[in-house]
């Protein structure tokens, strides 16, 4: 299994059955293929649509019926569509139960940046800061560190910050990470990832959960 | 039939530098043959508000391309390099917001509530320099709301009266912009007798729509 599929498998864990969802662009939305066994969730689309459901065969694409990516889906049943007024109302007024989101960099409070590149024209924004204020729960899944090897995880931010909420759970292929008031707790690290490993690649400071222990030893495997 | 008018005709009621919504999340819902008359006419220096400004030479990208937007009002403009481009070159002038910002300032703009406060964005570089008030130990920014000149939108079918029917996804933008602006166009794909819609399945009602104009074959 590739690694994104890894994170996509963890973070699909973390769902419960009934959940009303929003899956970003990337890792988050190979989750959907990954839900356990039992567990039915409700995809929601910024674009106006509760319930969405597998990509379409090909040569049977709707043109009217797309995902926040502009890629063709299909609909479940009970699926339903609406504004997009109606649809932020949903995201900002804390009625999505859980948003799985990409991210540029995640700074030690667990705030995001994942909408803007320093130097760049900003001229895109779409629903990340929606999404990340009003969603109940925000799980972020990425790779612990970027192509040239540097964390994502930092102490402070490169990128401009997304919004000052911090999120719930950062998921990557090496570690699982809570957050709370004072930072980061390590919950979980991935087989054959040491501790010493989990440090170097982790540009911020991070706590083990209490009654987690992983000094000292190798860590435990798979997410809890 | 007094509202159904071609798409030629209702260009006639556009004028350069107007403010105009157009509907559509990139081309789904977009009202792709009132765009195309627009870009037939001489009219330009226009205001679109719009959630992105379409694709490289399609959709909005056409009035892009031909530099007759002025500035563009949305949340996703990074699809189109064009407009990047145009950005760059002092062409084109973009304010961005949040998309539920833009939504819910479209919603305000037509249901008659002047400005909102809202949490998103609040603390970040979009927000820099907008008025802030706190509540419930949260900051929030002001927004004011939208309204245009002109709306073009799109919708599946409608009847006679102007009563508007979406189809799946393509809704998105459309529904609030036919309340926000003075004169309000709808494009659609079948045009059917008052009373062949049932009431429930109404989602605009026709007070909010001033013209019909049927897609055209060059729409696609």
């Amino acid at each position: 299994m590739s690694v994104k599929k890894i994170i996509a498998q963890k973070a699909a864990g973390y769902l419960n059955d009934g959940d009303v969802v929003n899956l970003g662009i990337g890792i988050p939305t190979l989750v959907a293929d990954y839900l356990p066994e039992g567990v039915q969730v409700f995809l929601h689309t910024e674009n106006g649509i509760l319930g969405v459901g597998p990509t379409p065969e090909a040569g049977m694409e709707d043109q009217d019926l797309v995902n926040a990516g502009k890629l063709p889906v299909t609909v479940i049943k009970g699926a339903s569509y609406f504004d997009s007024a109606a649809s932020f109302a949903m995201i900002r007024g804390g009625h999505i139960d859980v948003s799985i989101l990409g991210v540029l960099e995640v700074d030690q409070l667990g705030r995001v940046a994942n909408w803007a590149v320093p130097g760049k024209s900003v001229l895109g924004v779409g629903g990340a800061m929606d999404l990340l204020e009003g969603s109940k729960k925000v799980i972020v899944t990425t790779m612990h560190t970027t192509k040239k090897g540097e964390p994502k995880i930092v102490r402070e931010l490169n990128y401009p910050i997304t919004s000052q909420r911090r999120v719930d759970l950062i998921i990557t292929e090496k570690a699982v990470f809570e957050t709370d008031e004072r930072g980061l707790l390590l919950v979980s690290s991935s087989e054959n990832v040491t501790m010493e490993e989990l440090r170097k690649n982790t540009g911020a400071d991070f706590r083990v959960k209490e009654g987690k222990e992983y000094e000292g030893k190798e860590p435990g495997a798979g997410a809890d | 039939m007094r509202k159904l008018i071609t798409p030629e005709m209702a260009m006639t009621f556009i004028k350069s530098g107007s403010r105009i919504m157009v509907g559509g999340f990139g081309l789904v819902g977009c009202p792709l043959t009132l765009v195309r008359a627009l870009s037939e006419t001489g009219i330009g220096d226009l205001e679109i508000i719009s959630n992105n400004l379409g694709e490289p030479g399609k959709g909005l990208g056409v009035l892009v391309r031909e530099k007759k937007v002025k500035k563009g009002i949305g949340s996703y403009f990074t699809s189109n390099p064009d407009v990047t481009a145009a950005y760059q070159a002092g062409e084109l002038e973009i304010e961005l917001l949040p998309q539920g910002t833009l939504s819910e300032a479209i919603r305000a703009g037509g249901a008659g509530i002047a400005a909102f406060y809202t949490p998103v964005g609040a603390g970040t570089k979009i927000a820099a320099g907008r008025e802030e008030r706190t509540f419930a130990d949260k900051r929030h920014v002001l927004q004011e709301a939208l309204k245009a000149d002109a709306a073009f939108i799109k919708a599946s079918h409608c009847d006679e009266l102007g009563n508007l029917v979406y189809s799946k996804s393509a809704r998105n933008f459309n529904p609030i912009m036919a309340t926000a602006a003075d004169l309000v166009i709808a494009e659609v794909d079948e045009l059917v007798e008052a009373g062949e819609i049932p009431p429930e399945d109404i989602v605009t009602p026709h007070l909010f729509v001033d013209y019909i104009v049927l897609k055209g074959e060059r729409g696609k």
